[in-house]
């Protein structure tokens, strides 16, 4: 029993990463419906950046993160513009192939640019494992989440209180009605991939601390993408809840089936909620209008 | 080789890629042409039968061609030609489910999976022949296929799409975990086909029944589309609404696009066995997914003519891409993957942003600027 509570609070933990990788998702599709395939790779490139800043460039951590998130964040901001820009007006299928495409090409830049090796993140956690009672948490992971789940918190007020945040908001839910009271929509989708960008960097660094580093972390966004639409796709609250569970499952499954079988949780789940309950968990049901 | 300025004019309807095409479908029409479906009244003038000759000609040179090929090739362009016609046939599969019935399949490279395993299994357990091994492996992945696409009973767009990563995941999963019939991680053999006691082993040998069958799907999907099947696919894929509101029931049509696509992919699948003779997980990966997506989008999708020249790119460009590394020393060779992987993926990018109608489009406008009058037959 105890081994089990010990298992679901490291699972829990990775849920709370996946919270926030999904929260990536989330904000670029309620702001421009699309869901972007290559969330995973640019959270990969994120961990990169750091990994120069830190272990290549020797940058003391507070240098290197900002660094990463800033250069992940411009990564953002040019996706949008060069990409998605010239696709606009055109089917959400489009958007997705072209992200898809986005996709293989970080993949195979990542591994023009730093090879096909593992490397060991540098530490950014304090690296005594967390122990409560009897449980062992690994630091990485523990640390990793509540830094994550830190994040989210921070990136909800900020979406909440500021003016850029609204600005946002309002852009996310009617577009032409933002537009007439003098946001430009343009730079609110720019201003959102950016900020997208920024939380695939972070996660990127603590997704980086917990395995390794390689061209295949990107990978764990598929993973995620199982999340949010179990969550709901243009739920915040729903991304968070739904990796808390995607996470535990893992890893209980992980833990009584063997290592193999927790890479499917995500993908058997993702099958079922689309079946069952196709909006998500917590995500508003689509009604078409002709 | 794209054009800025040479963007397609999509028109209002053209929601998704192949817009173009459709317009250049539609403008001989305008201009009171003759269209290439047979009509009556237009099949009296003389024009016409000038085109049909050539049409009858042009379709027995290739066919002279297509026999000829073993008899001059060496053995290395018989190993291309064969890769050539897989890719044919999987691609033709990939294509009428994204092309013509606009649903995103990200997990093709799977049901080619199904189909290989089901080669593996159906000749090895079964002891059953070439003959019937690979219809009934195409019968596997179709009803693989079907399955995944029984969620579009609820959902569409991209909840399909997702539902296709699903499949992908979960398949090779199947493929790694269940050893006593797929062999897991290290695969499976197969053993050569045999017809009449002739065994197929070289790619001399089993050029021909590939073509054969890279042929016929071809010349499936050219007059698929001829038929209320074919026009149903394309009717949903431009307007779901519209097309239920006249008839077509769009549920009943997704499960049997993805039934045929995944019967394409299947016995793709199961050609890629018995070519090269053993079936790893590993051959099926998303990778392989991302290549068909690749060859439809940079072909053209929803063309005949797309899926034949999507095949050539995608045949010859890694071979190229291996002989130029190979003239760079080894330490090029290792770069190989990620280069391949980048080029591929910019390609994607590069002609849905340019040229939605993708190498046929661009042939095809060429052509119109070169002869007016036969311009966009196709």
């Amino acid at each position: 029993m105890e081994f089990l509570l010990e298992i679901s609070l490291v699972g829990l933990a990775v849920g709370g990463v996946y919270g926030l990788i999904g929260l990536g998702y989330v904000i670029v599709y309620r702001a421009t419906r699309i869901v972007n395939f290559a969330h995973g790779n640019i959270m990969m490139f994120g961990a990169y950046c750091y990994f120069t800043g830190a272990a290549v460039l020797e940058l003391p951590w507070w240098a290197a993160l900002p660094l990463a998130i800033a250069a992940t964040a411009l990564l953002g901001t040019v996706v949008e513009r060069l990409l998605l820009r010239p696709l606009e007006g055109r089917s959400q299928t489009v958007a997705l192939l072209a992200t898809f495409g986005l996709a293989a090409v970080l993949h195979g830049l990542v591994q023009l640019l730093w090879t096909t090796r593992n490397f060991f993140m540098p530490a950014i956690f304090p690296q005594q494992p967390i122990i409560l009672g009897a449980m062992y948490i690994p630091a990485n992971t523990g640390y990793g989440a509540l830094l994550a789940l830190a994040a989210v918190g921070v990136f909800l007020v900020l979406f909440r209180v500021t003016n850029l945040g609204l600005a946002m908001r309002a852009t996310a839910s009617d577009q032409v009605a933002a537009s007439s009271v003098g946001i430009n929509v343009p730079a609110m989708f720019n201003v959102t991939w950016a900020c997208a960008a920024a939380t695939a960097a972070l996660a990127g660094v603590v997704v980086g601390s917990i395995t390794t580093l390689n061209p295949n972390m990107g990978r764990i966004g598929l993973s995620v993408l199982a999340v949010v639409i179990l969550g709901g796709l243009d739920s915040l609250a729903g991304a968070i809840l739904a990796g808390l569970i995607v996470g535990w499952l893992e890893a209980v499954t992980g833990f009584y089936l063997g290592a193999s079988y927790k890479d499917v949780v995500p993908f058997l789940v993702l099958l079922t909620i689309l079946m069952v309950r196709p909006h998500g968990l917590l995500g508003a049901p689509r009604v078409e209008r002709l | 080789m794209t054009v800025p300025g040479a963007t397609g004019p999509a028109g209002p309807t053209a929601a998704d890629a192949g817009g173009p095409s459709r317009s250049g479908r539609a403008a001989p029409r305008r201009h009171g042409q003759v269209d290439a479906a047979p009509h009556p009244a237009a099949t009296a003038a003389g024009g016409t039968r000038a085109a049909a000759a050539r049409r009858a000609g042009g379709a027995a040179l290739a066919a002279a061609v297509l026999v000829a090929v073993p008899l001059f090739g060496n053995s290395y362009h018989l190993h291309m030609a064969c890769l050539f016609g897989i890719i044919v046939i999987s691609a033709v599969g990939l294509n009428l489910l994204t092309g013509y019935a606009g649903l995103i399949s990200l997990g093709h490279a799977a049901f080619m999976g199904v189909g290989a395993y089901g080669v593996a299994w159906f000749s090895s357990r079964l002891g059953l022949p070439f003959y019937l091994c690979l219809p009934l492996a195409g019968l596997l992945a179709a009803a693989a296929g079907m399955a995944t696409g029984l969620p579009s009973l609820r959902i569409k767009g991209l909840y399909l799409a997702m539902a296709t990563l699903a499949a992908q995941f979960i398949l090779g999963f199947v493929f790694n975990a269940w050893e006593p019939v797929t062999g897991g991680r290290g695969g499976t053999n197969v053993a050569p086909a045999q017809i009449a006691g002739l065994q197929l082993s070289t790619e001399r040998e089993m050029y021909y029944p590939i073509a054969a069958v890279a042929v016929a799907a071809l010349l499936f999907t050219r007059n698929l589309f001829r038929t209320r099947v074919g026009r149903a696919f394309i009717a949903m894929r431009d307007r779901d609404s519209a097309a239920e509101v006249l008839g077509v029931d769009p549920r009943r049509y997704q499960l049997a696009a993805f039934g045929v696509s995944s019967l394409f992919a299947g016995i793709a699948g199961g050609f890629m066995a018995y070519f090269y003779k053993v079936v790893t997980p590993g051959q099926f990966s998303f990778q392989l997914s991302l290549f068909y997506l690749t060859a439809i989008v940079v072909g053209g999708m929803g063309t005949v003519q797309g899926v034949l020249l999507g095949a050539m790119f995608m045949t010859a460009t890694p071979a190229a891409l291996a002989a130029v590394a190979g003239a760079f020393g080894p330490l090029a060779a290792g770069l190989l993957a990620p280069l391949r992987e980048v080029l591929f993926g910019l390609l994607i990018v590069l002609f849905l942003i340019f040229e939605p109608g993708g190498l046929a489009g661009i042939i095809n406008r060429i052509r119109k600027r070169i002869q007016p009058q036969n311009a966009a037959k196709e």
